[in-house]
Formats: structure tokens, sequence, C-alpha cells
């Protein structure tokens, strides 16, 4: 047994070897298709684990409060159930550590002869902390600034470079926001770009009260969200629940009411993300699969292109002495030592092209053993129907027939 | 058992279903061979030579008729049975050679001792001696392309040989050689039957070629019509 193994796997390396053209181009499918998979998983992954390491970094002792049922989709300034003083009722809460009420909305904003649209933030001194928000020159507004709906800015970096010439110190000038005048008293560090989301340099940080009052119009001190930054992670849940009974007994909503407003923290977002980016890898998954089962394709039409030369040498083989299960081991050992060595191939250049596109696309990608494993597990089964295929069918014809075959 | 002939067939019949019309290959032949004859089997086209070396050789079944083999029966024995006695007891030597094309001459006269279960250096070594008993040791590392049809047909009678068998079967072999090669291939034929009692059965077209045979079968339209023995001086004809 061990012997006839030995042998006809011998035949096997031996026809590979015969014929290199035939056996590079079945290999050829089996490489670019491996490498296809691994190469596009591997990009799908590594977009994930970006998404979620940065959704990480906002802060996971979060809460979010937005106006609106839970599931509702709310444009901003539509749903005006959260205001300022929903705000503060929450700062008074115990775990609670800041709070931040927030109205956006988008401005023209002018200095000198230079304009740009951008958005305005409307906000408290809080936000400073709870968004990680540094200045590079001047300072951030203070709580008597909000108290005293002082008309003063703090401006991101893109606003920066569009408002002013390169180098000049934006402190103490005068910019108009929607024709109101502001005086600018910081300049914040950039933040990154971020690939993908907007840019959150192309802000400009105002009181929440000045942004009501003065620019956006808002009597009834409507906010479009509240972030909550709890003091302590294992809280989370205590203070969500708090927050949500307190601000309904300030709406008057009686028991059969829904809420009218949500409130979000970051582990919905991660799993939002992380369904979204896994789609996105599958959706890589299936377009490289596609170029797996292209590249079996390619392998059967060159097992059926050498079917006739084959099936001579099956008649042959047969007529010397190989049986049937001789004849359809040797291809079956053939058809699989094609596919393993595509597959190593198609890994290297599966894993090589991976690191390739994470330096020039600055994208950081992931290789996972799953993505391996999937896509040699496919090649082989590909490579074996597809390879094999041919070689059943003519063990099946006897000798005569095999020999006679054109 | 013993009694029987090496081949004996009793009624054979062969019909191939051709696309609904049915080919009666062979109308009911019967035939017996003792062991060191050397027969010529000849006829027109179409005649069913080549179908009955088929089935003589157990390449193909009939489809009537009984075919013993060295006492056996050989519809009693299953595809890998048969596949053992093609290794063992017979050889083929074809019109075309059906030489694996892109392997040495070494390596196709090897085959067979591996379906035998042979392998290393006795693999080597009988091959290499099947190739030097037709003088051709010399192109053992040589493709098929790299021969001449007169060393492409020696190198596949070395293949026919390498395992000593009963029967040599070989359909129309000078098919495709001239008359030089045709007569050196004939007369390695006719050695093994002199020397070595090797039981040979030729297909042919051309009467010098069975002139080596001492036996002249004809067929015609699936039946053999004539049998002829002709006097033992054959044998000893030289070229
Ligand atoms: N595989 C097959 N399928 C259908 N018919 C076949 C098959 N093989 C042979 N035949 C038919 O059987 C008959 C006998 O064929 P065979 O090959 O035995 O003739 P032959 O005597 O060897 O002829 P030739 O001298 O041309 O080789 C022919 O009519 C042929 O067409
Ligand atoms: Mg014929």
């Amino acid at each position: 047994m061990s012997v006839r193994f030995r042998v006809l796997s011998s035949f096997s390396i031996d026809a590979l070897k015969a014929n290199k053209m035939r056996s590079f181009l079945t290999m050829l499918g089996v490489i670019i298709g491996v490498a296809a998979v691994i190469l596009m998983m591997s990009i799908g992954q590594g977009a994930q684990q970006q998404v979620l390491s940065r959704i990480n970094s906002l802060g996971s002792n979060l809460l979010t409060v937005m106006p609106g049922a839970a599931g509702q989709f709310v444009r901003s300034g539509n749903v005006n159930t959260l205001t300022l003083k929903d705000a503060q009722a929450i700062a008074k809460l115990t775990g609670v550590a800041r709070v931040a009420p927030t109205v956006r909305g988008n401005t023209l904003a002018t200095c000198g002869n230079k304009t740009w649209t951008t958005e305005i933030s409307g906000t408290t001194q809080e936000i400073a902390d709870i968004s990680s928000l540094e200045v590079e020159l001047g300072r951030f507004f203070s709580e008597t600034d909000v108290a005293g709906i002082s008309s003063v800015a703090v401006i991101g970096q893109t606003v920066y470079e569009n408002l002013f010439d390169a180098g000049v110190d934006p402190v103490g000038s005068e910019i108009r926001l929607s024709g109101i005048s502001f005086k600018v008293i910081g300049l914040l560090k950039s933040l990154g770009a971020s690939s993908g989301g907007p840019d959150r340099d192309d802000t400009i940080y105002i009181p929440v009260t000045t942004a009501q009052i003065r620019l956006l119009g808002k009597t009834d001190q409507s906010v479009n969200q509240i972030q909550v930054q709890v003091q302590d992670l294992n809280q989370m849940g205590t203070v969500q629940d708090e927050i949500t009974s307190l601000l309904r007994k300030r709406h008057r909503l009686s028991d059969q009411a829904d809420d009218d407003f949500n409130i979000r923290n970051i582990t919905q977002l991660q799993t939002a993300a992380q369904n979204v980016t896994g789609i996105l890898t599958l959706f890589l998954a299936g377009v490289a699969m596609i170029s797996l089962i292209v590249g079996g394709i390619g392998i059967m039409n060159i097992m059926l292109v050498s079917v006739t030369e084959r099936t001579r040498e099956i008649g042959l083989r047969m007529a010397v002495g190989a049986n049937k299960q001789d004849i359809l081991n040797q291809f079956l050992y053939e058809a699989i030592l094609l596919s393993l060595t595509g597959s190593f191939f198609g890994i290297v250049f599966g894993i090589a092209g991976s690191k390739i596109f994470s330096h020039f696309a600055k994208w950081s990608t992931a290789i996972s053993i799953q993505a391996v494993v999937l896509s040699v597990a496919f090649a082989l089964i590909v490579g074996v129907f597809f390879g094999y295929y041919p070689a059943r069918r003519a063990s099946r014809l006897n000798p005569a027939e095999a020999l006679s075959f054109e | 058992m013993s009694t029987l002939p090496l081949i004996s067939c009793r009624g054979l019949k062969k019909i191939y279903p051709l696309s609904g019309v049915e080919v009666h290959a062979l109308r009911g032949v019967d035939l017996d061979i003792e062991r060191g004859e050397m027969v010529a089997i000849m006829g027109p086209s179409g005649s069913g030579k080549s179908t009955l070396m088929n089935i003589i050789g157990c390449m193909d079944l009939q489809t009537q008729g009984s075919y013993y083999f060295d006492g056996v029966n050989t519809s009693d024995l299953d595809a890998r049975e048969l596949a053992a006695l093609r290794n063992k007891k017979l050889g083929f030597v074809f019109q075309r050679y059906n030489l694996l094309p892109r392997a040495s001459a070494l390596y196709n006269v090897e085959i067979p001792l591996f379906y035998s279960g042979m392998y290393g250096e006795e693999v080597k070594n009988r091959a290499l001696a099947a190739l030097s008993r037709f003088g051709i040791d010399e192109l053992a590392d040589n493709l098929p392309n790299q021969l001449s049809g007169g060393q492409q047909q020696r190198v596949a009678i070395a293949r026919a040989v390498v395992n000593d068998p009963l029967v040599v079967l070989a359909d129309e072999p000078t098919g495709a050689l001239d008359t030089t090669n045709s007569l050196e291939v004939m007369n390695i034929l006719q050695k093994m039957h002199i020397e070595q009692g090797v039981t040979i059965i030729i297909i042919t077209h051309e009467p010098e070629i069975a002139g080596f045979c001492p036996r002249k079968l004809i067929m015609r339209d699936g039946k053999i019509i004539s049998n002829e023995i002709s006097s033992s001086d054959v044998r000893s004809k030289e070229v």
C-alpha cells in the first residue's frame, strides 16, 4: 500500500514536472484566487480594526443623549425635545462627571476678504475635556463666557487655514459668522485627518448660549445632543437609567408613552461599526471568492484541453497494468499537489500584497487565520474538483476505448 | 485446465452500439492459440482484427461468447484482476507506439514495472536491460520526439516485454515504419518467439510481414475465414 502510494505520488510529481507550462497555468488560477482572498480579507479586517480603535479613542465612558425616539431618523433641528435645562439637570445627577450640550449649525464665516463655509458647534467649556480638544494658541472659552453669552470663538485648524494667512496669529482677530461679529480667542490643535469621516478640524466652537440666542435664534433653548461623561465605567448602566427617568419626569411623559429622546453609548456604536465593517469584509471576501472560482474554471479549461492527451495516457497506463483506483489516485494526488503548491504561493503573495497595500495606501491591514484556512480549503475543493473530474471520466472507459480516444 | 490452449475463444461476438445503429464487429469467432505460437492476423479494414485483439488482450470485453486465457475464464475476473493480467502476462505494441510524450524512453519502459509494485534500483535495471536487448539503451534519456519511428517502436516493444509476458500482441506494429525498420521490428519479435518461446500475435496488412509468422489467420466481416499453418522452415528465415 505505502509502496503503491509512493509510486503513484511519484507519477503525479513526474507528470507535473513533465508538463511545466500546464502545471504553472493551472496553479496560477489558485495562486491568484488565494492571494486575492487573503488580500481582500486583510483589507476588510484592517478597516474593521481601524474603525473600532478610532471609536475606542473617543472614550468608552461617554453617553450621548439625542432628541427623538430611538430608531427614529432625526434630522437635526426637527425634534426639539432636549434643552439646555435638561443638560443642567443631568449634570446634577450622581456619577456624572461632565455634561456638554451642543447645538449645531452651518455658517458662512468671513475674515477680512476671506470667506469659508463651516460648522458651528455651540457648546460649553466641558466639551474640551470630553472631546479631548487642546488649544494651540490662546484659550478655550470659559464658564463665564457661556454664562455671559459672549461673542467669542475657538477655531479649528481647517478654519484657520481658510480664513487666515499662514503664520498669522488669529487670537484677538475679528471674524463674522453669518454677519455677526465674534472675537477669536483660541486656535485648536489639529485632531488629525480621519480617513472617510468628516474633517474634525473644520469647526468653530462658540458658547452654547451665544449660538442659541445670537446665531441660530433657538428661542426654545433646544439642543441637538447632550454628551455625558460618566465617572466610572461600571456605572454606565445606572447612569443611563437615571438619565432616562430624569428626562421622562422632566418631559412629563406618561407611563405608556415612548421616550422622546434616546441615549447611545459607545458599545452600541462599536457593534454597529463592527456590523458594517463585517459586511464590508464579507463583500470583499465574496469578490475574492469569485476570482477563486474563475481560477477554478481556468483549471478546468486547462484540464479539459489536455484531456485527449491525458485520456490516451490513461488508456496506455491501464493497458500496461494500472487499475481504475491507481488512475484515480494518481490524478487526485496531482490535483491536491497543484492546489496546495498554488495555495502556498497564493498565501505568500497575498501576505506580501497586503503589506505593500498597507504601506502605500496608509491603511492598516490584518491577516487572519480564517482567511488563510478559508482560501486554502476553497482552493483545494476547486482544484480537486476540476482537476480530478476529467480523470474520473476517463477512468470509467475501458483501456481500448481510452486508447482510441480522439 | 492444462489441456486448454493458452488462448481459447468460443463464439465471440462484439456489438458496438453506435448512435442507435448496432455495429457487429465480431460475428462469432472460434480460435485456439497454443503457447509459443507466432500468429499473423490479416484481413480488410473493418473486418474486426483490432476488436478481436483487444478482447484477447483483456482491454475490452466481448458482448457474447467465452474467452479462456491461460486456463481462466476472463468473464470471471474483475477489473482489478484483468489489470493485473495485462500487467504480468500480456504485452502490447501499437501502430502509433503510444509512448508518453513528455517522458524519457527509460521512464516509458519503467511504467509497467511500477504497476507491478516494484520500485527503486530494480525498476531502473530491468528497464535498462530491456532497452539494451533492442540496442537502444544509449537513448534511455531521450524523449519520444527525439527518437526515430523505428527507435520509438523498439522502446514500445521493450515496454511490452519488460515484465516477461506470455503473449505479445502487436496491432500493425510496422504500419508507420519504412521497410528497413519494419524488418528490424519483425526480426526482434521473431527472435523473442524463437529464443524465449513468447507467444506473438501480429495484425498486419502486409504479406511480407505476415510471412514471418508460421500461422496466418484471415478475417472478413467479423469472422475468421482462413486459418493456415505453413511448414516450420519460416522460423529460420533471416534478413
Ligand atoms: N469503439 C467503437 N465503436 C463503434 N464501432 C467500432 C468501434 N471500434 C470499432 N468499431 C467498428 O467495428 C468494426 C471492426 O473494427 P476494427 O477496428 O476491429 O477493424 P480492423 O479490422 O482492425 O480494421 P483496420 O484494419 O482498419 O484497423 C468496424 O466496422 C468499426 O467501425
Ligand atoms: Mg485495426
